[in-house]
């Protein structure tokens, strides 16, 4: 038998509002535990939340961007459960009315048309806080909570179980990655958990319309993983059912040392979460006026302003998805065409020379020290003929380290190309005295040493002899 | 006159002219503590040393002609107000050695009005209760009669009142805690608009129902105290933001023409025949003064109490989990692992009558259950309300009893908890529609115990039932009793 898998994925945003969702602590990673906390974050008897505007304008902008309806009334719910990294006993989330319904994103996958991927809805929550195991200050070998993460915004991201393979989940991934990413409403930071997903999959049959049982991949927080947990838990699951033996439903965990997803409990012994509204937190109200101005403030999408790269400008698919991997790359990407209209060659250079000077130095491109102007400046530099490509990457360097602008940094430097034929026929005939044994043989027919003249000729220019002129020249020259 | 019998505004008004120092009234109430407490039992936490300084700082600032109204006057609170470095237990034992690193708004206001805190009160655990019995550091005594209780859940506060421990005191009213213990005590207590004052600080109940209010001994004092306390606070969501009247203005003696409703659901068979009687003279009073009687219904009365137990536990349910026993209170001495940590801290911090409403309220909202319980209880409440919206349209305030009879004996209803529920009958609408209601002094029984009528006003219409407060009470005399304790 051959089975269909079938996936939907749960993405936990962490929002980069700098403060949390209820109260006006830092979200800032990695300090000091418990050192950004208050009564509300605790907890404490009496605390009581309020909502942060700005994590509500970041739902809106998801929202937008994903093709939801945004709702014009929602509600906080509380989530009661037991758990001593969750200080109030319940989770603020929203439950029956979130903000978000009903949109949907498009993937592409190599080698196949678009496939739009249903999102059921985006809702706001606070994030619980962590425990620590092990020496905690002022406990050997127990166990220590920090609440700094605790009350953090996130949205989280539910899609519908639209999605048929691991590739499919992964380019899913990716784009909602980009997605957040370039609206700046997250980080994107996998590595510091701002960015997880809860994989849900289940395998049906070929044909069958009829949805197998499912397991939850809890909180896997990179590409690489999503794509194992949810491989090797489509196989169990196959291997499972041949086998005769069922698909239990149940929340799994995934191993990356392994590979392997392993059970974490079983559904059937889940809380009984007790939703119910917050009567500590008044229904949301968001009306048309607000959408609207959230819509207009919306930058153009990274899917949009890459088929307008393809389009408008002519670049490949690949070049423009990388030059859309970014907001911060494509602004810069388009300043410089906008300087200089080689889009082909402004994509060339950033996606080499730029990409591997910022890579090394681990600069982001918001920082890069040659700003766009410049660089189209060094390309038309290249264009008109004034240097050429390889002294272009002298100049470059030279940008980066001292900056400058490259007209000038070949003025000084005494970089402009020779096309002057008078200048570079005397070096020709130089170097053809001095190597009479070559020019025998490339007379014989050996054409291959043609290179080594052009080389010699470059070389006693210092690279600044045009090479169409040189290869004119010379071939003139040879043939006598 | 006893200093320790003064009002606010008498007290106000020796304090102004230099009569007297709020040293000394400090003093005064310090010592009138110290000589009933043994008696009453109203205290869990007293802060003598605190409120000497307190009232020396407000000395000085009266000296500096700077004073507010309530400068220098010696106050309690219930001790569900949190109070920055003062342990404040909510009654439990869950919270018997928490000492808060922040204060409530309320009493914040009332602070940097510059009021002299006394101490804590007593009252039913996490304000459960009608009878202040549920309380983990005893029971509070009714000082009418010390065999009876002082009404609950802030029992301690209507007590300290009326045994003249403090001028003036706050409580807290998700069901009827402020009015129905001021009715029992012989008190003026205000349960006002929710959202009228911040909640922030104050230790949840029922989120959708607490209110802070004051307890006092007359109506202006009410009136200044509200004026405190109200108003919005950023710090809860569910605070409004209007502005707060000068409630004292509004107390102008005159009620000509005030049309008072009188709900047929609420002037039942059965009633105790010296409320009924008391609610005659009463209405006999108002008529005199000019105000006009309409005879209205608010038919969905039978379901309050119902709808009020189940929506009251769910909340509670929730806004108690915190209690665990992992980061604050009381934590189990006996427990090995987490489940077993948190399940024994809670079985030994957590009195019979919070466990009860715990189950109740965790019954309510589980799943299979929530729609039949809870969800039509939401419902219910709906319809209530709608029966005080269109009540309003033709009255300017309703006039019904505070409590089906005067404070029961101490021990009297402990194993019927039903029975005590229905205690609060005419006063949990009010919490559900989310209005506002005082309870003003109206008589006595036969017995000597104290009765309350209950004013009930339209959302932010305390200005109105304050103002019919006053005149009822300037037309009576029954505030200016004494309990000889
Ligand atoms: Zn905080």
């Amino acid at each position: 038998m051959k089975f269909q898998p079938v996936i939907g994925l749960e993405v936990h945003a962490q929002l980069k509002t700098g403060s949390k969702i209820f109260c006006g602590c830092s979200t800032t990673f990695g300090s000091e535990p418990n050192s950004q906390t208050c009564p509300v974050c605790l907890g404490l008897p009496g605390a009581l939340p309020v909502l942060n505007k700005k994590v509500v304008e970041f739902a809106i902008k998801a929202g937008l961007a994903t093709n939801c309806t945004i709702a014009h009334h929602s509600v906080f719910a509380r989530k009661n459960y037991f758990y001593p990294d969750l200080p109030k006993g319940y989770q603020i989330s929203q439950f029956e009315d979130p903000i978000c319904r009903k949109g949907w994103l498009d993937i592409q996958l190599e080698g196949q048309g678009p496939k739009r991927i249903g999102i059921t809805r985006i809702h706001m929550e606070e994030d619980a806080g962590k425990l620590v195991h092990g020496d905690v200050p002022g406990l050997e070998n127990g166990s220590g909570v920090d609440l700094n993460r605790a009350c953090t915004p996130l949205l989280e991201i539910v899609s519908e179980p639209d999605l048929r393979s691991s590739d499919e989940a992964v380019a899913y991934l990716k784009q909602l990655h980009r997605i957040v990413t370039w609206l700046g409403i997250c980080d994107g930071n996998m590595e510091e958990g701002s960015f997880r997903c809860d994989a849900n999959v289940s395998v049906m049959p070929v044909g069958s319309d009829t949805l197998g049982t499912r397991a939850e991949i809890k909180n896997v927080n990179s590409f690489k993983f999503v794509k194992q947990a949810i491989e090797y838990e489509i196989q169990r699951q196959i291997d499972l059912i041949e086998d005769g033996d069922s698909v239990v439903q149940e929340t799994r965990l995934f191993d990356p040392n392994s590979g392997a997803t392993r059970s974490m409990r079983s559904k059937e012994e889940a809380h009984d979460y007790r939703y119910f509204p917050d009567p500590d937190l008044v229904p949301l109200v968001i009306d048309a006026d607000w959408v609207q101005r959230a819509q207009k403030a919306l930058p153009e999408l990274p899917e949009h302003r890459q088929q307008r790269f393809i389009t408008e400008m002519g670049l490949s698919e690949y070049d423009a998805e990388v030059l859309t991997a970014s907001h911060e790359l494509a602004d810069y990407f388009e300043e410089c065409v906008a300087f200089h209209h080689n889009a082909k060659a402004v994509s060339n250079w950033l996606m080499g020379e730029v990409t591997r000077a910022l890579n090394d130095s681990g600069t982001a491109i918001a920082a890069c020290p040659v700003i766009p102007r410049q660089l189209s400046e060094l390309i038309k530099l290249i264009d008109s003929g004034a240097i050429s490509g390889k002294i272009a990457k002298t100049v470059f360097e030279e940008m980066w380290k001292n900056g400058g602008d490259p007209k000038s940094i070949v003025e000084k430097q005494g970089l402009a190309q020779v096309s002057d034929s008078g200048a570079i026929e005397a070096i020709i005939d130089e170097i053809i005295a001095a190597n009479a044994a070559q020019v025998e043989e490339f007379r014989g027919g050996k054409e291959k040493v043609f290179g080594f003249f052009v080389g010699q000729v470059m070389k006693a220019s210092k690279g600044k002899a045009n090479p169409a002129v040189v290869n004119e020249l010379l071939l003139a020259k040879l043939k006598g | 006159m006893d200093i320790f019998e003064l009002t606010i505004h008498e007290l106000h008004r020796k304090l102004n002219a230099r009569e007297l120092s709020s040293a000394e009234a400090t003093r005064a109430m310090l010592e009138r503590i110290e000589s009933v407490e043994p008696r009453v039992g109203s205290f869990i936490t007293r802060t003598p040393e605190s409120a000497l300084a307190e009232a020396a700082a407000a000395d000085r600032r009266i000296a500096s002609g700077d004073a507010h109204i309530l400068t220098g006057i010696p106050l309690a609170l219930k001790d569900i107000f949190l109070t920055e470095g003062i342990r404040t237990t909510c009654g439990s034992r869950m919270l018997h050695n928490f000492i808060p690193p922040y204060s409530a708004t309320a009493w914040e206001r009332l602070r940097d009005c510059g009021s002299v805190l006394l101490g804590k009160l007593n009252q039913d655990e996490f304000a459960m209760g009608s009878s202040n019995e549920s309380s983990a550091f005893g029971v509070t005594r009714n000082p009418w009669d010390t065999a009876r209780i002082p009404g609950g859940s802030s029992g301690g506060s209507a007590a300290a009142i009326a045994a003249r421990q403090a001028t003036a005191t706050l409580g807290t009213d998700t069901g009827g805690s402020i009015r129905q213990p001021s009715s029992h005590c012989g008190c003026v207590g205000l349960k006002p608009t929710y959202g009228r004052v911040s909640r922030y600080g104050v230790i949840a109940f029922a989120s959708s129902l607490d209110q802070v209010g004051p307890i006092t001994r007359d109506v202006t004092d009410c009136a200044i105290m509200l004026g405190a306390v109200a108003g919005y606070d950023s710090k809860d969501s569910t605070s409004v933001n209007t502005p707060v009247p000068d409630y004292t203005a509004a107390l102008t003696g005159d009620i000509k023409g005030l049309r008072i409703g009188l709900p047929k659901e609420y002037y039942i068979d059965g009633l105790d025949r010296d409320v009924q009687a008391a609610m005659d003279r009463a209405i006999e009073t108002y008529r005199r003064l000019g105000a006009e009687f309409v005879d209205i219904s608010l038919p969905h009365t039978d379901y309050a109490v119902a709808t009020y137990y189940l929506i009251a536990t769910a909340e509670a349910s929730s806004n108690l989990a915190r209690y665990d026993g992992v980061r604050f209170g009381h934590r189990s001495e006996q427990a090995e692992g987490l489940i077993d940590m948190m399940t024994k801290s809670r079985s030994e911090g957590f009195g019979a009558e919070v466990k009860r409403r715990i189950m109740l309220g965790t019954y309510a909202l589980s799943s299979g259950y929530y729609d039949a319980y809870y969800v039509k209880a939401q419902k219910v409440r709906t319809l209530i309300m709608g029966d005080f919206t269109r009540a309003f349209e033709n009255v300017d305030a309703i006039l019904t009893p505070v409590a089906p009879t005067p404070a029961f004996k101490i021990g009297e209803m402990v194993d019927d908890p039903l029975q005590m529920y229905l205690s609060d009958i005419f006063t949990i609408p009010v919490n559900l529609a989310g209005t506002c209601a005082m309870s003003v002094p109206a008589g006595f029984s036969a017995s000597g115990l104290p009765i309350g009528l209950q004013l009930i006003g339209k959302p932010f219409g305390e200005e109105t039932i304050l103002r019919a407060g006053h005149a009822f009470e300037q037309a009576t005399e029954w505030h200016t009793r004494k309990a000889e304790i």
